[in-house]
């Protein structure tokens, strides 16, 4: 192996591994706060890509009609929870969130998408969309389930996670698409040449990165989140409405997942289903960071990108065994070190 | 044999069907199908919903079962019924390995390392030469008995049903014997059940070899019945369905894995078939219309539909306990009375920085009651955890009999005849007191797994049960026997703590706060057993706030203060003590 191999696979893994540590951090977040193992992440990229790719090519992608239907039924459960105590600003909140929202989103998208928006408006668009999608369905799906075990959230994540996954083909068809990358510049440095949508990579990453620390260490939103994921009960006792801080964490989790779908098909092609491989990989480096840490997560996900792309020049084939393989003595480690703790499940 | 009716039923039911004049040859193929899902879910059910381990990667052990068998049956023409047995081992012996590595896994870990390995496994099964690769291996044998060969649906279909019932029968006497009992002891955590000598890795292990066992069955019925094999079923797609068939059935019930094949099998068949003719054929509308109705129905019932179901029809089968099984032989006592029974030696427990446990000594003599009292955070409960192997010593020595005990794991010290109960209850809440109360005696029972599978143990099962009946009429709780623990007020729970300790047959036993939670009345009588068991030449080292309790019970009292011993005497003695009095009320007091 040469140094130019050597460095273009490193650079290709951390690539890689900047996206998964994203997915990461949502995950780590979504769980955190809702104990909600978020096999949907998968469906948000997907949803943020090939949203963005449609607006691109001047067509009105299903997600915007999605989000408004969910709007509507979110706005139902709604209604359905104040049947017993009505609340005026409630219901006022709940309309503007659930319905108008969704509806400006939508209308938008229809009026805007055949005049093909630039990149910008199209980004602002999807991200607006996968947003809706994301509070929407911790409105209808989890937040009734709130109160049940990790199993059985966890089952209803995949539930979901089939739904979105089937609407996705709907939608976007079992054809991939691509979309126009972010920047067209591109820099050299030695033998190593970075294209202009890798730069925005690693900027937006390490911005998001920054900002979910500012958001967490320094907000009232961010440190309600933090108390929920440390205990509910306690959060709730100190009035912090947890069923909020589950919206905020799925909002925040959509959102980083449509970016980082957005950031890949323009280097990859994407399909309905490729989500779902790529939301792995984020587990995998969540799970390394221990559903906890989110320094360390970012850690691992370089690794994993790094990993990845090594076995993917050497193995090709064992790729993704190589890759899942990965984790068990991760895994044995920390359970090694940590012995286990009297847990009071249930 | 009444527990046995409702299966014999049954039995007859499946056996029917097939016979049913006019009964469209898909609707067996569909049993078919439910069949080779419900023995995976089974092994689910014992797995995920019993032993609270969840496992994403059965899929994985399907495909180790059909992979043996068709690769033996194609390379080496072996016979269906020899490659059986290979099939089970390859499962078994995969899950020995994978499971080495996953029950040590906590929490969310393990769910999570299962995805990992059951992927890894899917894409090792599609990459392998001799296992053909994406394509698999096609043209298995049919399975054959003398002249018949099964290439029908409907006569493979008796074979499936057969195993299904046959392991369902394994399965149910498992649950319901000393090894089953420890199993479900599992999900809510370790600390008492290792306390009564339960190695719950060993338990975890076991039913995650069960489970892969099962899996494995499902996947050599399967490789005969679609008589190729490739990797597609045996993905984590797959992997996850079984879960949640599991899940929609009833996670903790083996005929909720039955009934859930059955609902998810025929609930994807109607979709598949009914909804392009209301919709036309885009897409994939039944994955949507599936995963809508699997939250929906999560929603309505999250602890699946069988106990739903079965709470619409109120049968309760009462045991009978008037039972005349021979009582267990109690525990060889050490004669000497040279030493102390219990030697604690400045024993010393630090937590980083902070001292827990502070070069404590004391001593327990044999049929004497010694209380641990002091403040709260006095490392009393420390103290406890250090007697009986829970924590680890920093230093200093622990001894019973004169052997020492300190860092010796809990399994080993109640093999010395020191049983405990917790300040913070720890009982299985959805088993019957007997049954929680039984696991006291699981070191006192010499039948495993297989056994208990066959019913061979059913001697052994009779004594366990008769002495933890005795303990709780000992106890007073003779007419909650058959209620679940989960059911009763914390004080009785703490009751039911104390006889469970007792089923171990202690010389010392050591109760934390036992007479928290109890009314005046409860208290004295609490009081008069414990005197009773003094007499008895029993041991009790108890920790207790209520100090008219402690002052008429306790025959010698150590009074603890941040970690450290700071008087020790008889009640009359420690009433006066100015040094405790200082700790309980302050120095001006």
């Amino acid at each position: 192996m040469n140094t130019t191999i050597l460095l273009f696979l490193l650079q290709d893994g951390v690539t890689n591994g900047a996206i998964y540590a994203l997915l990461g951090l949502a995950l780590v977040l979504v769980f955190a706060v809702t104990r909600v193992i978020l096999i949907p992440q998968g469906e948000f990229i997907t949803y943020g890509a090939l949203t963005y790719a449609t607006l691109s090519t001047g067509g009105v992608p299903g997600t915007a009609g999605l989000a408004l239907v969910m709007g509507i039924v979110a706005f139902g459960f709604d209604l359905f929870a104040m049947r017993k105590a009505f609340h005026g600003g409630k219901l006022l909140r709940a309309a503007l969130v659930d319905i108008v929202f969704p509806a400006i989103v939508f209308a938008l998208a229809m009026t805007l998408a055949p005049h093909k928006p630039g990149v910008a408006v199209s980004i602002a668009l999807s991200l607006a969309i996968v947003a809706a999608i994301g509070l929407f369905l911790y409105r209808i799906a989890f937040q009734p389930l709130a109160h049940t075990s990790v199993l059985v959230l966890l089952i209803a994540s995949v539930g979901c996670h089939l739904a979105l996954q089937g609407f996705g083909l709907v939608f976007f068809g079992a054809e991939g698409l691509r979309g126009p990358s972010l920047s067209d510049a591109s820099l050299n440095l030695g033998q190593l040449m970075f294209t202009g949508q890798s730069l925005a990579v690693y900027g937006i990453t390490v911005a998001l990165m920054l900002a979910l620390w500012l958001f967490f260490g320094f907000t009232r939103f961010g440190k309600a989140l933090r108390a929920t994921a440390v205990n509910r009960l306690g959060a709730r006792l100190v009035g912090i409405r947890t069923s909020l801080s589950g919206q905020i964490a799925f909002l925040l989790a959509s959102v980083i997942g449509a970016i980082s779908g957005i950031l890949i098909v323009p280097i990859t092609t994407l399909y309905y289903d490729t989500g779902f491989l790529i939301g792995l990989k984020g587990f995998v480096a969540a799970i390394i960071g221990g559903l906890i840490s989110y320094p360390l997560t970012a850690v691992a996900a370089i690794v994993v990108g790094i990993v990845e792309s090594f076995s993917s020049f050497y193995a090709s084939n064992y790729k993704e065994v190589i890759v899942f393989t990965l984790i068990l003595p991760v895994l044995v480690l920390r359970s090694l070190a940590a012995p286990a703790v009297e847990e009071e499940k249930d | 044999m009444t527990r046995l009716l409702p299966v014999v039923v049954f039995t007859v039911v499946m056996a029917a069907l097939p016979l049913i004049p006019g009964m469209p040859p898909f609707w067996i193929v569909l049993l078919d199908n439910i069949g080779l899902a419900a023995l995976v879910a089974m092994g689910l059910v014992l797995l995920t919903g019993v032993g609270g381990l969840t496992s994403f990667g059965q899929a994985a052990f399907v495909g180790f079962g059909a992979y043996t068998t068709a690769y033996l049956t194609t390379v080496y023409g072996l016979s269906p019924w020899l490659t059986l047995p290979a099939s089970l081992i390859v499962a078994g012996l995969a899950a020995v390995v994978l499971g080495l590595m996953t029950v040590r896994l906590s929490g969310h870990y393990l769910p999570l390392g299962t995805i990992a390995w059951g992927i890894a496994l899917f894409y090792l099964f599609s990459k392998l030469d001799f296992l053909g690769r994406n394509d698999g291996i096609s043209r298995v044998p049919p399975l054959s008995v003398g002249s018949v060969q099964m290439y029908d649906p409907s006569t493979i279909y008796f074979v499936i049903w057969a195993m299904v019932i046959i392991s369902a029968l394994l399965t149910m006497n498992l649950l319901d014997s000393r090894v089953g009992r420890a199993i479900r002891a599992l999900r809510r955590g370790h600390v008492a059940a290792e306390a009564f000598g339960v190695q719950t890795a060993r338990s975890k292990l076991l039913v995650f070899i069960y489970a892969a066992v099962l899996a494995g069955l499902s996947g050599w019925l399967y490789a005969h019945f679609q008589r190729n094999v490739n990797p597609t079923p045996f993905g984590p797609q797959a992997g996850i369905e079984y879960l949640f068939i599991a899940v929609v059935g009833g996670a903790g019930y083996v005929w909720g894995g039955v009934l859930g094949a059955a609902i998810v099998v025929i609930l994807k068949e109607v979709l598949q078939s009914y909804l392009p003719l209301l919709f036309g054929g885009q897409g994939q509308l039944e994955i949507i219309v599936f995963g809508i109705l699997l939250v929906i129905l999560l929603q309505l019932a999250p602890a699946g539909v069988w106990p739903w179901l079965s709470g619409l029809i109120p049968l309760k089968l009462r045991r009978s306990h008037a039972s005349s099984a021979e009582a267990l032989p109690p525990r060889a006592r050490v004669a000497s009375s040279s030493g102390p029974l219990l030697k604690v030696d400045r024993a010393r427990k630090q937590f980083g920085g902070v001292v827990a446990v502070n070069d404590v000594s004391f001593e327990v003599n044999a049929a004497e009651v010694v209380a641990l009292i002091g403040p709260n955070g006095a490392g009393k409960s420390t103290t406890f955890n250090l007697i009986t192997g829970i924590l680890t010593t920093t230093g200093g020595r622990i001894e019973v009999h004169g052997q020492p005990v300190d860092n010796t794991p809990p399994q080993e010290v109640v093999k010395l005849g020191i049983a405990r109960t917790f300040q913070h209850v720890k009982l299985v809440p959805d088993m019957t007191v007997l049954e929680n109360v039984a696991i006291g005696a699981h070191l006192r029972g010499r039948s495993g797994a297989l056994g208990s599978m066959l019913r061979l143990d059913r001697a052994d099962e009779a004594k366990l049960l008769a002495e933890a009946a005795k303990q709780i009429e000992r106890v007073g709780l003779g007419a909650e026997i058959d209620q679940l623990a989960g059911s009763l007020s914390l004080g009785q729970q703490r009751i039911v703590e104390i006889a469970r300790a007792l089923c171990a047959d202690p010389e010392l036993l050591m109760l934390d706060e036992p007479a928290a939670g109890l009314r005046h009345m409860e208290k004295q009588r609490l009081a008069a057993l414990l005197r009773q068991l003094r007499d008895g030449g029993m041991s009790v080292l108890l920790v207790e706030h209520d100090m008219g309790f402690v002052m008429d019970l306790a025959d010698r009292i150590v009074v603890l203060d941040f970690g450290t011993r700071i008087a020790e005497g008889t009640p009359a003695a420690i009433k006066t003590n100015p040094e405790v009095i200082k700790a309980y009320l302050g120095a001006l007091a």
